[in-house]
Formats: C-alpha cells, structure tokens, sequence
C-alpha cells in the first residue's frame, strides 16, 4: 500500500474517533457529574440521525436541520431529566442500567412506528460535496474533513467552557464533591439538569453530523453506545480529556483493524480495552 | 440463607407439581414455551448468584450462555449425534473457563466500570462469533443432531422427544436451585454473600475477595453456560443473537422482576418475561414499545420485583392482628 492509502485511513480513523468523542465526551460528563449510567445515550445518537434525515427533507438544509434538532433534543434531554433521571440518581446503578434499557427499547419502537425500519440516505451539503484528489485515482471527501473539522472546534469550546466559565466551574465541582459543591451554594439540581440537555444534545449532534456519511438504520445507536462505553473505560470515568483520546485510540484500532484483519476488527477494539485493563484498570485518565 | 417461610414452601411445591403436571396438557406449542421458560430460568439464577448474592451487576452474561450453545454445536460431529455426557459437562466446562478468564479481566473493576466492562467483553464475544468464520458468522449454524442420553447401549431418554426434553430440563432447573440454595450456606456462599454486603469488611477479614469473586463469576458463567447448551438443542440452531446485549439485558431483567438475591425469584421472573413477551408480541408488532414501558415502570415503582409481594403479603399475614389488638385495647 502506498502512503496516500495510509493517508485517507489516518484520516477515517481521526474523523470517526472525534465523532466518538462527541457521544462519549457527554457519557463521560454524565457518568462523573451525575453519577448515572445512561444506556440511552446510544438512542440519542440514533434520534439525532433520524432527525437530520427527516428534518433536512423537511427544510432542505441541513445545517437548519441541525440547528432545529440541536434545539428539539435539548428540550428532550430536559424533559426526560426531569421525568425520569431525576429520579434515578439515589438509586443504584443496576435500576440506572434497566431503566435505561427499558428507554432504548421504547425509542427504538417509537423510530420504527415513526420514521419505519427502513435505511435512509442524507444528502450532503452541495458546497461540501466534493473531493480533494490525492493521486490520480484517489481523493478524499471533503465532508469528512469537515466532520473532523467540526469535532474539533466543538471540543475546544467545551475545553473553553469547562475550564474558563463560571458555569463550568461549577460543573467541575459537582465532578469533585457533589455536596460541597451543593453546600457551597452551587444549585447542583440546576447543574444536572444543564449537564443531561448537554451531553444529549453532543450524542445528538454527532448523530446528525455523522447521518450523511453512514447513513440512517435501525439499531446504529446500540454499537455507537457500547464503543462510547469502551471509550470512557478507557479514558476513565469523569475525563473528557481521557474520553479525546480514548476515543482516537478507538478510532484507530476500528479503522486500520479493518484494514489489516477484516475479520477481526470488531475484536480489535475490546482487545486494546482489556489491554488497558490490564495495565491501568481505572483508565488512563483517572481522576485522584 | 434461612429455611423458606410456610407459604412460599407451599407455593413452591404447588409450581412445582404444575409444571410436573404440564405435559399432561397435551399442547406441544405451550411444552416448548414452558421448556424455554425453564432454561432461561437456569440462566436467570445462575446470574442472580452474581447479582443477588455477589453484588457484581454483570450486563454480559449472554456470553456464557452463547459460548455454551456454539461449544455443542462445534464440538458435536456433524452427521452423527454427539453424546449427552461427553458434550453437556464439556460446553459447561468451556463456558466457565471462559468466564475465569473474562474474570481475570473485568474483576478488576467495581461499580459502573464492572457494568461497562463486562458489557464490553460480552461485545467482543459477539463479534468473535459475528465476524469470523467460526460459527457461521451472523448467518449462524446448525446442531444436526441431538446428543443422545446412552447408557450401556440403551438409550435412555431422548432430547428429541417434546416431553422427555421437558423433564430432563425441568429436573435440571430443580437440580441447579438446590445446588445453588445448597452452595449459599455454605461458606463458600457466606463469602460471596459477605462480599456483596461488605466487601471491605471481609478484605480486612483476611477473605482473599478477588479469588471469591472469581469463584461466583466462574461458577456463573458454567451455569449460564447449561442454560445456553440446553437452548441449543432446544431450536437445534445457534447465531450471534443469542450472546447479544439484549439477551444479557432481558436475563438481568427477569432477575429483577422476579426480585434478585432470592434465587426463587429469577425462576418466577423468568415466567412473567417470557409470558410478556409472547402476550406483547401477539398483540401488536411494535410490541418492545410496551415491553420498554413496562420495564420503566417496574424500576420507577416496582423496584423489589415479585418476590417483594410475597414479603408484603407475609409481613401483611402477621402485622395485622397485632395492629387490631393495639388499637382495639
């Protein structure tokens, strides 16, 4: 293989590692801030797909499609916050795990009663629907390097947000000590609430973004979910930095695994986990 | 674990002669539907031992069950039946080595991790499965034959027949429930039991936790793994979905429906599921809808499962006439 070939897998593996980030950076936030495992997160994923596809048929622009959605999972995340999360955070972690369950099964109805089980295509923005010739016979699509391009700017501002804003502040003190954070004023209800619309609205998003390159099916938020899974794990709970790369180190592994042993690259990601296991059983980012 | 209360020891013995009862029915749809029941009742206890008594939330338990139901069906030849004896206690074995050594690893997580991790390897399982050529890959494959139950030349019993496989896997649910009941007194169980109620006590008891963890995991695991040689030669087919996620999902589900740390509960849990489920499904195609909104339910409010009522029915029994008196006097 030549390197232009190393290239464009260089590329795939960061594109997809960063939208991974996008979904496990918001697990992660949830998972260390609210101290709730979120099977769902997957679904949101899932919903911001569907949403893309139907809502950019609708408008005939995705970026509108995009800012609408962003807006209506937002709403959603709030709204299921309140009704059910709210009450899940002084149960244990194995009722967390079935509830959610329970959501994954309803969302994924409501998709097949609503938009069908079919698999739908989203077109991509005409002015990014182009390729940057390589060599005489391979180029790369310019819509993923957007998709990248977009990642990263999106983890910068949650970098911004987290570190230099007074709310984000107040983020990082729930993550440290839920009560003395709450003791010292800090509406931590308010903060959980924000945290869930957040880290929904990222799954959401990532979904939307990722909708005209893997297209639209039944199910895409159940693997998105379980490689989020792995991502935090090996990131360690609570980082987002730890998710940044975790999620590029999966990104890799899926990419070139399926380049040098196709048969083997759904395995490849579980095997680098364990490896880690091994070697730093709290992830490689764990908090002190 | 202390003896049964009177009413649950009579309920118990009632089921029990109902399903004895069953076959008389004559309805081989409804023998196969209560035979399934059965073996995902063995799967059901054999992860409420994890769950119940151990305090480790495994969301990976299909992979045992799965690595079990593909052993039989590789390891069996392909034109001719295996034997029962020599597959069933090698499937077993296999499901619980793999469970050691998935243990080795996931053990040394607690809390949520354990949960994501234990997930995470049931994963990797599947597509072991799902993207090699070792069992057919997603198409999965076919158990020719059932093993034979031979003894001396004379067959026995056979696994092909509705009902003799009807009791061979009701004497095997019996069998794993006293083993189990049997396995939590003694002090092997005590520890695991210790563990789950506080691990760091029986650390600095001297109790070399991670090996008894090990130990329920891999015990687990083997269980799991008769539940899935049994689903095998039930349908006489395996394929990657029967190690899926949502197989270890359903299963944790029945522990907590019926009402986990009772062992009883995960069988009658194992009964409401799969009742649901054919209830749901004959209702309406979208019928996960319902499943899913049933599942939110039991957790929001019902969070002790079908076991609690028989509690509440008992502290109910007793409470009563000594509430009357006091107000009364």
């Amino acid at each position: 293989m030549d390197a232009s070939v190393y290239l464009i897998q260089i590329l795939n593996s960061i594109q997809y590692g960063l939208l991974l980030f996008l979904v496990a950076s918001g697990l992660t936030l949830i998972f260390g801030i609210m101290g709730i495992i979120n099977l769902a997160h997957g679904s949101f994923y899932m919903i911001g797909a569907y949403m893309a596809f139907s809502l950019s048929a609708l408008t005939g622009n995705l970026f509108l499609a995009i800012l609408l959605g962003i807006i209506l999972s937002v709403i959603l995340g709030i709204v299921l916050e309140w009704l059910l999360f709210s009450r899940l955070y002084r149960r244990e972690h194995l009722e967390q795990v079935l509830l959610t369950f329970g959501l994954i099964l309803i969302f994924e109805e409501l998709r097949s009663i609503i938009a069908g089980d079919d698999v739908h295509g989203v077109p991509i923005p005409a002015f990014l629907n182009y390729s940057i010739p390589l060599t005489e016979n391979q180029s790369y699509p310019v819509y993923r390097l957007f998709i990248s391009g977009v990642c990263l700017l999106i983890a910068g501002a949650m970098y911004l947000f987290i570190q230099r804003t007074r709310l984000g502040m107040m983020i990082r003190a729930g993550n440290t000590n839920r009560e003395m954070a709450q003791s010292l004023g800090v509406n931590i209800n308010l903060i959980y609430r924000l945290v869930f619309a957040l880290g929904m609205a990222l799954a959401a998003f990532a979904g939307m973004l990722a909708a005209p390159v893997s297209s639209v099916f039944p199910g895409m938020g159940n693997q998105v979910l379980i490689l989020s899974f792995v991502v935090v794990v090996i990131g360690g709970i609570g980082s987002v930095w730890g998710a940044l790369v975790a999620a590029l180190l999966i990104g890799f592994a899926d990419t070139f695994g399926k380049v040098f042993v196709p048969d083997y690259a759904g395995i490849a990601v579980y095997l680098l986990m364990a490896a880690i296991l091994l070697w730093r059983p709290e992830g490689l980012f764990r908090r002190a | 674990m202390t003896p049964l209360p009177k009413t649950l020891q009579a309920t118990f013995l009632a089921s029990a002669l109902a399903i004895a009862l069953f076959p008389l029915a004559n309805s081989p749809f409804y023998i196969e539907l209560v035979t399934k029941i059965m073996i995902m009742a063995i799967f059901a206890m054999s992860l409420d031992l994890l769950v119940g008594y151990t305090g480790l939330v495994s969301f990976g338990h299909a992979a045992y069950f799965g690595i079990a139901a593909y052993a039989v069906v590789l390891i069996s030849p392909k034109y001719e039946a295996a034997s029962l004896w020599l597959t069933l206690p090698a499937s077993v074995l296999i499901a619980a080595a793999s469970a050691f050594v998935i243990g080795l690893f996931v053990l040394r997580t607690k809390g949520i991790y354990f949960i994501m991790v234990t997930l995470a390897f049931a994963q990797m399982v599947y597509f072991l499965f799902h993207d090699t050529g070792l069992g057919g890959g997603s198409d999965g494959t076919y158990l020719n034959f059932k093993p034979e139950a031979k003894l001396a030349g004379y067959t026995l019993f056979d696994l092909g027949n509705t009902r003799h496989f009807y009791y061979f896997v009701f004497a095997l649910m019996l069998l794993v429930y006293l083993f189990l009941r049997r396995l939590l007194q003694s002090p092997l169980g005590r520890a695991f039991i210790g563990i789950k109620v506080n691990e760091h006590r029986m650390w600095s008891l001297g109790y070399p936790v991670l090996r008894y963890k090990l130990a329920s995991f891999t015990i687990a695991g083997g269980l799991g793994g008769l539940a899935g040689y049994l689903a095998a030669c039930q349908f006489g087919f395996v394929n990657p979905e029967i190690l899926s996620w949502h197989q270890s999902g359903n299963v944790l589900l029945m522990v907590i429906l019926g009402g986990m740390g009772t062992l009883y509960g995960p069988i009658a849990g194992a009964f409401a599921f799969v009742m649901m489920q054919e209830y749901f499904s004959a209702l309406t195609k979208h019928w996960q809808l319902l499943m899913g909104g049933l599942i939110v339910l039991v957790v929001l409010f019902f969070p002790g499962g079908l076991a609690s009522l028989a509690d509440r029915f008992k502290t109910r029994g007793v409470k009563k006439p000594v509430v009357a008196e006091a107000k009364h006097g």
